[in-house]
């Protein structure tokens, strides 16, 4: 069944269309792959889709479920189960760590109609979780990625998608910034959250990351298309040949 | 020509009160002439307006207009309305010391089982035996009209060496309407002793447009410890214009934390001196201001002598047409060499139409010193706000973390978990009720 339906998108910022008629159809279960070159317009399509703040919907929809995904708040997306993976995720001075997650836990699970989590089931599988991640219990007593280093940060980004156990996540670019032992520890952690019931997009400069997360999908995007579908193979032939095809023929 | 003005439009009004009031006030023979002498220093003046450069953002021949007459004092079911009252605003395990509409309530109040070297009496009843009113050595105004219309306040001294148990409470109680009420108390800290003091301002439901003018006078002397802890949580519609006036011995250490929350119209002005050397003194304000409230925290630190340490923290959430005033000195006398003085003060805006006003000020006179000031206004961090809702936070909680990690960085400051609690609990109600 189809996930998200990305349907003729057209997203402006100020005055420059960024997405010029995007499509995309992700069926539960399946990793897909967005590569392209910087500018193509991969992180406005996985910010749209999570749903922030100064971009402009001009044209086209975006079906979550089968529901209108547009039409809802952020908050209401992820207790929907859309999940971003931040690029750059921020540092939230003052704000513990597990102070967060709690609260963002209990607020979807609000949302949804669920009871909260009794503070020592919260507990365990924070710790359970954090262990599997390589993540030490003084680095959930910090603020929100504060003085964290990069790997630390997407690491604590895996742990979040781990907890709220989203059914669609998005990865942008995962692996900057990360070294490949780092690279490894988040790849695995988000190995382990592949499941049938759940869909991943995978945005990456990069044929590298692909390594470890390993797509049933490969989409290219050139200028604010999806120029090129294909399988797995069709990274490791970009790796090979580069984008400069694409840009011509977009 | 201001001035005359001044007399016209409040000065008659408040001079009868005076007049009327006289009989009520505690004090004979050499109080008294006090009385008249500062209330002719407050009547040439008149109620400070935005001339007065200490008064700029706060002018209160606009914002109070007049001075009312004094409360009554408290009956039988005054005294019962504020049972409650002084229940909520109730710190855990405290010495509570009750003032309802500036008259001190002894059956309110904890006095039963003080600890040794903690000695308490309310001003009536030391004026009553002859004492002089606590001295305030300022020329402020509001500080004159409060030593000739206080008609009650506390008087606690603890001894050389006394490390008390539980903190002293001041706790004022506002049951009266469109009535001012005027205290001063004093509290002096021996060498040696650990003080921690708590003063709270509340007020019954039902009480409305009262103005509290209050006045503690607190001399500390040297190698204490002190933590003096003020929540202002008056009426919304009050008026509540008070002054700290803190001496500091020598290798002392202070650390003060203001909270206001309440009224239409504050103004809290702390006076600190450090007289002594090696002392360590840390400052923190937080105003949590919404609707038309004006919060206005005025600090002079004043380093007379050398080798002092000063830390000014100030945090101030201002919503809808809300306007906070933050004016922070750092006077460095020439004597006071290796003076470390810093401030730092940062404004949250949540509204386009609030208003904050940052005013610091470094006077000093000696060469060898580190001092600093900044200061902040801006709103709420986008790429915060929309990382937290991204996590499933809707945009009030998302604020409402993150304004508590704003306001946080000065509530730490407070040691007592139990106090610091009491503290982020007042602000996590008033996070509530933005709703």
């Amino acid at each position: 069944m189809a996930l998200l339906e990305v349907k003729n998108l057209q997203v402006r910022v100020d005055d420059r269309e960024i997405l010029h008629g995007l499509s995309l159809t992700v069926n539960e279960g399946e990793v897909h792959a967005i590569m392209g070159p910087n500018g193509s317009g991969k992180s406005t399509l996985s910010h749209v889709i999570a749903g922030k703040p100064g971009y402009e919907v001009t044209g086209g929809e975006i079906l979550f479920k089968g529901e209108d995904l547009l039409g809802m708040a952020p908050d209401e997306r992820a207790a929907k189960g859309v999940f971003l993976a931040f690029q750059y995720p921020v540092e939230i001075p003052g704000v513990a760590t597990m102070n967060f997650l709690r609260t963002a836990l209990n607020a979807q699970r609000k949302a949804r109609g669920e009871s909260e989590f009794s503070t020592p089931d919260f507990l365990k599988k924070v710790r359970d979780v954090a262990k599997s991640l390589n993540i030490p219990q003084d680095m959930l007593k910090r603020g929100v990625n504060v003085g964290f280093s990069g790997g630390e940060k997407k690491r604590n980004e895996v742990l979040q998608m781990a907890l709220f156990e989203p059914s669609l996540c998005i990865l942008d670019e995962m692996d900057s910034g990360l070294d490949i032992d780092a690279l490894r520890i988040a790849a695995d952690g988000v190995n382990a959250l592949r499941s049938k019931d759940r869909a991943m997009v995978v945005i990456t400069h990069y044929q590298r990351l692909l390594n470890y997360i390993v797509p049933d999908v490969v989409h290219v995007m050139s200028k604010g298309r999806v120029v090129k579908s294909g399988g797995k193979d069709l990274a490791l032939e970009l790796e090979a040949s580069g984008y400069a095809q694409f840009e011509d023929a977009a | 020509m201001n001035v005359a003005l001044a007399k016209t439009e409040t000065g008659r009004a408040v001079s009868e009160t005076f007049a009327m009031a006289r009989s009520r006030l505690p004090g004979a023979g050499k109080v008294a002439d006090a009385r008249r002498k500062a209330f002719e220093s407050y009547e040439r003046a008149g109620l400070p307006t935005r001339r007065i450069e200490d008064w700029k953002y706060t002018d209160l021949r606009v914002l109070m207009r007049e001075v009312l007459p004094l409360a009554a004092v408290p009956d039988q079911s005054a005294l019962a309305k504020a049972v409650d009252a002084v229940k909520a605003a109730a710190v855990e395990n405290a010495c509570r010391l009750v003032l309802v509409d500036g008259t001190f309530a002894p059956k309110l109040s904890d006095l039963g089982g003080l600890d040794k070297g903690l000695r308490v009496q309310s001003l009536r009843e030391t004026l009553d035996a002859g004492a002089d009113l606590p001295a305030a050595a300022t020329d402020d105004v509001m500080v004159s009209l409060n030593a000739a219309m206080a008609t009650d306040g506390v008087i606690v001294s603890v001894d050389d060496g006394v490390a008390l148990t539980k903190p002293v409470q001041i706790v004022h109680v506002a049951t009266a309407s469109s009535a001012s009420v005027f205290t001063r108390s004093r509290v002096q800290v021996g060498k040696g002793a650990r003080v921690t003091l708590v003063e709270s301002f509340a007020a019954v439901s039902g009480a409305k447009s009262y103005q509290v003018n209050d006045a503690v006078i607190v001399s500390i002397g040297d190698e204490a410890d002190v933590a003096h802890i003020r929540l202002m949580d008056d009426a919304t519609d009050a008026v509540n214009i008070s002054s700290g006036l803190v001496t500091v011995g020598a290798k002392s250490k202070v650390n003060f934390l203001g909270l206001t929350s309440g009224g239409r119209v504050s103004r809290y002005q702390g006076f600190i001196t450090l007289a002594g050397e090696g002392s360590d003194l840390s400052v923190n304000g937080v105003n949590l201001l919404k609707e038309s409230q004006h919060g206005d925290t005025t600090l002079v630190v004043d380093h007379a002598v050398p080798n002092c340490t000063s830390r000014e923290v100030f945090r101030a959430v201002v919503d809808d047409r809300a306007h906070s005033v933050f004016q922070g000195k750092i006077i460095v006398r020439p004597d006071a060499q290796k003076t470390d003085g810093k401030m730092m003060t940062r404004a949250l805006l949540l509204s386009d139409d609030a208003e904050a006003d940052n005013k610091p000020e470094l006077e000093i006179f000696a060469d060898d010193v580190t001092c600093g000031h900044g200061a902040a206004i801006g709103a709420l961090d986008e790429s915060l706000l929309f990382y937290l809702r991204a996590r499933g936070l809707s945009e009030k909680e998302a604020q409402a973390l993150l304004i508590q990690a704003f306001v946080g960085e000065a509530i730490e400051s407070i040691a007592d978990d139990g106090l610091r609690d009491a503290v982020v609990a007042i602000a996590e109600r008033w996070l509530a009720a933005r709703g």
